[in-house]
C-alpha cells in the first residue's frame, strides 16, 4: 500500500464512522475490501490481468464458501445481496472502461464488459454446482486444499511461472517470448491462500462456525491485511463483525498511535534503511567486512520495521472499521532464544503453521514410535523449510529455513540438556547473551533471506568473518 | 481525577494549524541553503571525488540535485583544509571532466593526481574534479563561481563548442533550478542571458514552502543515505555492460544552431561568460582547453566532424577561440585532438581510461610549459 491509499483508507474510516447509524458498517466493509482488492492491484505486463486476478481472488472466496457451507444450510437472503454485489461491482468496475476519470479504481484500463460478463457467468455457475453438489463433501475439501497449494507453487517457482506467463500472453495475443516470472504478480494471493486452506482445513476438523458469503469474502480479502497479514482466524474475525460498533474518540487516538508508528517504521525507517541493506548488488560490490556487517544490520532491521510497520497500519487501520486484528510482532530482536523469538516475529504465520503442520506431523509421527528427538528434528525442520518456500521456491529460501530449523533444535536439545543442570549462574549475563546470540543468530540468517544465489550467501558470510573469499 | 476529554476536531483543528505554520515558516526563512551545508560526508563518510550526478541513482548510490551548497558539502574539496605544501587546481568542465561512464580511478583528475606533479618551489598539485555532466559555459561559471572560497591556486577550465550556443546557456537543470545565482552573476558581469528566460524554474511563494520543496527535501537525505553505499563501495557512477557506441555515420546537415556555413557568428556564443569566469577568478590564473573530441571517418565526414558537430562550425570555432585567447590574454590550450579517435566511448567528446590518459599526457606537457608543473622526481 502506498501513503495515499493508507492515508485515503483512514480518511474513508472517519468518515463512515459519522454514519454508522444509517450504513451497515459490514456491508460497507464488504463492498470497501471487494473495490480495495481491484484497487490495490498493481499492474501487468499480461493483458487484463490486473483485472483478472482481482477477480481470481473473489471467485476463489465464493467457491470455498459454498465449499465449507454445512450440507443443511441453503443460500439465505443476505447471501443474494452478497453474490448480486460481488457481480454488480465487478461489472461496474469494467464499466469504468468507458469513463476515463473512473479509471483510476483500476491499475489500467478494464477488459470489455462482456468478457468479465461471461467469466461472472462461469464462476457463478460453478459456485452453484459446487453449492449443490459438492458442500461438505470430505474429498472436495482436500481437493480444494491440494488446488490451492498448486497454485501456490505456480506463483512462487519462477520457471513455472514464467511458462504460464508465456502461456497467458499466447492467449492473450501477446509475444510469449517477452514473458516474465514476475508478470503475474497476484497481489495478496499468500496471505489469502492461508485464510482458505485455514476455513477449509477447520471445515474439515468441524470448526468452522457458519458464516454469510459476505462476511466470508470480507475475512478473505479484508483490504487493511491483505498484503501483508496478519493471518486472522475466521472464529475471531466473524466475533468482530458481529459486535455491535460505534468509533469512539479513543479508539481513533488507538488506532492513530498504531498508524503514526506504522507509517513511521515504514516510510521512515525501513524506507531509510533499503538505501544501504544488503541486497545482491551490494553483496558483490562491498569486500570490507565492517561495512558488509552494516549493511546486513540494516537488511535485518529494514525487514523489521517494514513489515512491523506494515502490521501497525493494518491494525490501526482494522481499529478504525472495528477490527481487532492480532499481533503479528512483539519485539522480536529483543528474545533470549530461537524459540522465543518465533514466538514473536510474524506471530501468525507461526501459529498458523504450528496448528496445520507443525502439531498434525509431530502426532503422526508419535504414534510411529520414533525417539522423540527425531520427531523434534524433523518436525522443526521441515516446519521451517516450509515457512521458508513460502517466501519463494528457491534454495536460498529452503536454506534461511533449514538454518532456522536447525537452530530451534539446537535450543530445544539445549533446554532438555540444562533441565537436569545448573549451567546458568549469572541470570542477567545469561539473558543479555541470550539476547545477542539470537539476535545475531537471526541476523545471520536474513544473509540467506536477502541473496538469492546460495554461493553469493556463502561470500558473504566468508567476508562477514574475515575469511578471504 | 477526571481524565480530560480530547476532541478529535479540536486536535486536527491544531494539527493543522501548526502544520500550516510550519509551511509558512519554512517558506519564509528559505533554509535549504543552509540544510545542505548539514553533511556526514568528510566528517563520518567519505568525501566524493566529484560532484554529485546519477541518472540510475539506486545502481549509482548518486543522484541529481540543485542545491551547491549540497553538492559542494559532499564533495571532498569541502574537507580539505588547503596547507602550505598544497598547490590547488580546481578543474571545471563538462561530462568529459567529471568522467561519464568512467570509474573514479580512471577519471582525467585521477589521472593528474596520479601523475605527482610539483611546483617548483616544490608544493604537491592536487586537482579536484569539478565537471557535471551537463553542457553549459554558464553551468562552469557558476560551479567556478561557488568553487572560489576553496582558495585554488589554478583553474582548468575544459570547453567545446557544444558549451557556447546562447541557445544552450540555460538547458543545464543545474542552471535552471539556480535563477537567482545566475540572475546575480548575469548582472554583475553584464552577461546576455535572459533573466526573465521561462527556462528558469521559478519558484513562487507556495513552492518554497515544506509541501512545495519535498523533493529537494528528500534529495538532500538521499545524498547522505547512498552515502554510506559510497563508502561502502567507493562506486558513484553505474556503467552498463553494453553501451551504444558514438555515430560514425553522420547526416548530411551543416546547420549549427540555426547557423549555417561559412562563418559562425560570434555574437551567437557566449565568449562574454568566459571573460565572466576569467574576471570570478580575478588573481587566479585560468586555464582555457578544448577539449578532444572524436572525427568520424563514416558517411558524410567530409561534411562534420561528428555528430555534435559540422566541420566549418568547428573550424571557425577554435580559430575564434584561439583569436580571442590571443586577444584577451588567455591561457589557452587547443587539444581537440589529444585522444586517438577509437578512445571515445558513447558521445563524441566521452573518452575511455585509456583515452583519458592520453589526455592528462597532453595536459601534464602544457602545464609544464605554461605554468611550470613538473612531475616530481
Amino acid at each position: 500500500m502506498t501513503l495515499t491509499q493508507i492515508l485515503l483508507f483512514a480518511a474513508l474510516a472517519l468518515l463512515a464512522g459519522r454514519f454508522y447509524k444509517v450504513v451497515n458498517r459490514n456491508w460497507l466493509l464488504f463492498v470497501a475490501s471487494v473495490l480495495a482488492v481491484f484497487w490495490l492491484q498493481p499492474a501487468s505486463a499480461i493483458r487484463n490481468l490486473f483485472f483478472f486476478l482481482p477477480c481470481l481472488s473473489l471467485s476463489l472466496a465464493a467457491l470455498v464458501w459454498s465449499l465449507t457451507l454445512p450440507r443443511d444450510v441453503g443460500f439465505k437472503r443476505e447471501d443474494w445481496r452478497a453474490v448480486a454485489l460481488l457481480v454488480g461491482l465487478a461489472l461496474f468496475l469494467s464499466a469504468t472502461r468507458y469513463f476515463e476519470s473512473l479509471c483510476c479504481l483500476t491499475a489500467s484500463r478494464p477488459p470489455q464488459i462482456e468478457l468479465v460478463a461471461f467469466l461472472l457467468v462461469l464462476i457463478s455457475a460453478l459456485v452453484i454446482i459446487i453449492f449443490r453438489l459438492g458442500r461438505g463433501r470430505t474429498w472436495l475439501l482436500n481437493l480444494a486444499v491440494l488446488f490451492i497449494l498448486l497454485l501456490f507453487i505456480v506463483l512462487k517457482s519462477e520457471p513455472v511461472a514464467l511458462r504460464v506467463s508465456a502461456g497467458l500472453r499466447s492467449l492473450g495475443g501477446q509475444d510469449p517470448q517477452l514473458a516474465s516470472s514476475l508478470d503475474i504478480g497476484w497481489l495478496g494471493f499468500s496471505y489469502i491462500a492461508f485464510r482458505l486452506i485455514h476455513t477449509l482445513r477447520d471445515r474439515l476438523a468441524g470448526r468452522l462456525p457458519q458464516v454469510s458469503l459476505r462476511d466470508f469474502v470480507t475475512y478473505i480479502v479484508f483490504f487493511p491485511a491483505l498484503t501483508a497479514g496478519p493471518i486472522d482466524r475466521i472464529q475471531r474475525f466473524q466475533g468482530d463483525l458481529q459486535r455491535n460498533f460505534t468509533l469512539q474518540p479513543d479508539q481513533i487516538f488507538s488506532a492513530g498511535r498504531r498508524l503514526v508508528t506504522g507509517l513511521f517504521m515504514k516510510f521512515i525507517l525501513a524506507d531509510g534503511l533499503a538505501f544501504f541493506a544488503l541486497n545482491s548488488i551490494n553483496a558483490v560490490q562491498t569486500q570490507s567486512s565492517i561495512w558488509m556487517w552494516l549493511l546486513l544490520l540494516a537488511f535485518s532491521f529494514r525487514l523489521f520495521f517494514d513489515f512491523a510497520g506494515y502490521t501497525q497500519i493494518a491494525i490501526g487501520l482494522g481499529m478504525l472499521f472495528g477490527i481487532f486484528l492480532p499481533e503479528n510482532f512483539d519485539r522480536p530482536y529483543l528474545k533470549p532464544n530461537i524459540t522465543a523469538f518465533w514466538n514473536s516475529w510474524h506471530i501468525t504465520l507461526a501459529q498458523w503453521f504450528r496448528s496445520y503442520y507443525f502439531n498434525p506431523l509431530t502426532r503422526f509421527l508419535r504414534i510411529r514410535n520414533l525417539p522423540v528427538w527425531l520427531i523434534i528434528l524433523f518436525a522443526q525442520l521441515s516446519t521451517m523449510a516450509l515457512i521458508g518456500l513460502w517466501h519463494g521456491l528457491t534454495w536460498n529460501f529452503l536454506a534461511w529455513g533449514l538454518w532456522h530449523g536447525g537452530g530451534l533444535f539446537v535450543h530445544n536439545q539445549w533446554v532438555q540438556f540444562t533441565k537436569t543442570r545448573r549451567i546458568v549462574r549469572n541470570p542477567k549475563l545469561s539473558l543479555s547473551f541470550g539476547i545477542f546470540a539470537t539476535f545475531a543468530f537471526v541476523t545471520l540468517g536474513w544473509v540467506w533471506f536477502a541473496l538469492p544465489q546460495p554461493a553469493d550467501a556463502l561470500r558473504v558470510l566468508r567476508i562477514l568473518f574475515g575469511i578471504a573469499a | 481525577m477526571e481524565a480530560k476529554k480530547i476532541s478529535l476536531a479540536r486536535l486536527l483543528f491544531k494539527a493543522a494549524l501548526i502544520f500550516l505554520l510550519c509551511n509558512l515558516i519554512f517558506a519564509s526563512f528559505n533554509p535549504i541553503p543552509a540544510l545542505g551545508r548539514l553533511t556526514l560526508y568528510n566528517w563520518v563518510l567519505p568525501g566524493r571525488e566529484r560532484l554529485p550526478y546519477g541518472d540510475d541513482p539506486p545502481r549509482a548510490y548518486n543522484l541529481n540535485l540543485y542545491s551547491l551548497e549540497a553538492m559542494f558539502a559532499s564533495h571532498k574539496l569541502s574537507g580539505a583544509e588547503k596547507t602550505t605544501g598544497e598547490f590547488r587546481v580546481l578543474v571545471v568542465g563538462d561530462s568529459s571532466v567529471w568522467g561519464f561512464l568512467l570509474e573514479n580511478k580512471d577519471t582525467l583528475t585521477a589521472a593528474l593526481n596520479r601523475a605527482g606533479l610539483q611546483t617548483v618551489d616544490g608544493r604537491k598539485v592536487v586537482f579536484y574534479n569539478l565537471g557535471h555532466p551537463t553542457i553549459s559555459l554558464t553551468k562552469d561559471l557558476m560551479i567556478l563561481d561557488y568553487a572560489m572560497q576553496y582558495q585554488p591556486d589554478l583553474i582548468l577550465w575544459f570547453v567545446t563548442l557544444e558549451a557556447f550556443p546562447n541557445a544552450k546557456q540555460i538547458s543545464s537543470p543545474l542552471v535552471q533550478n539556480n535563477p537567482d545565482r545566475i540572475r546575480d552573476l548575469s548582472s554583475q558581469y553584464d552577461l546576455s542571458i535572459d533573466p526573465n528566460s521561462p527556462e528558469f524554474a521559478n519558484a513562487d511563494f507556495w513552492d518554497g514552502t515544506l509541501i512545495g520543496q519535498r523533493r529537494n527535501l528528500a534529495n538532500l537525505l538521499r545524498l547522505q543515505l547512498y552515502g554510506l553505499m559510497w563508502a561502502a563501495t567507493g562506486i558513484d557512477v553505474f556503467i552498463p555492460e553494453t553501451i551504444e557506441l558514438r555515430a560514425v555515420d553522420l547526416e548530411s546537415n551543416e546547420d549549427y544552431y540555426g547557423q549555417q556555413p561559412p562563418a559562425l557568428n560570434e555574437d551567437e556564443l557566449a565568449l562574454d561568460v568566459i571573460q565572466a569566469g576569467l574576471a570570478q577568478a580575478g588573481e587566479v590564473p585560468v586555464l582555457i582547453v578544448n577539449e578532444p573530441i572524436f572525427v568520424s571517418s563514416g558517411a558524410n565526414s567530409h561534411i562534420r566532424y561528428n555528430s555534435f558537430y559540422p566541420r566549418w562550425a568547428y573550424d571557425g570555432y577554435r580559430e575564434l577561440l584561439r583569436s580571442f585567447a590571443s586577444a584577451h590574454g588567455w591561457n589557452y590550450s587547443d587539444l581537440w585532438q589529444a585522444a586517438d579517435n577509437a578512445e571515445f566511448t558513447n558521445t563524441p567528446i566521452h573518452l575511455t581510461p585509456r583515452g583519458t590518459l592520453e589526455l592528462a599526457e597532453a595536459l601534464i606537457a602544457v602545464l609544464g610549459e605554461q605554468f611550470d608543473l613538473q612531475i616530481s622526481p
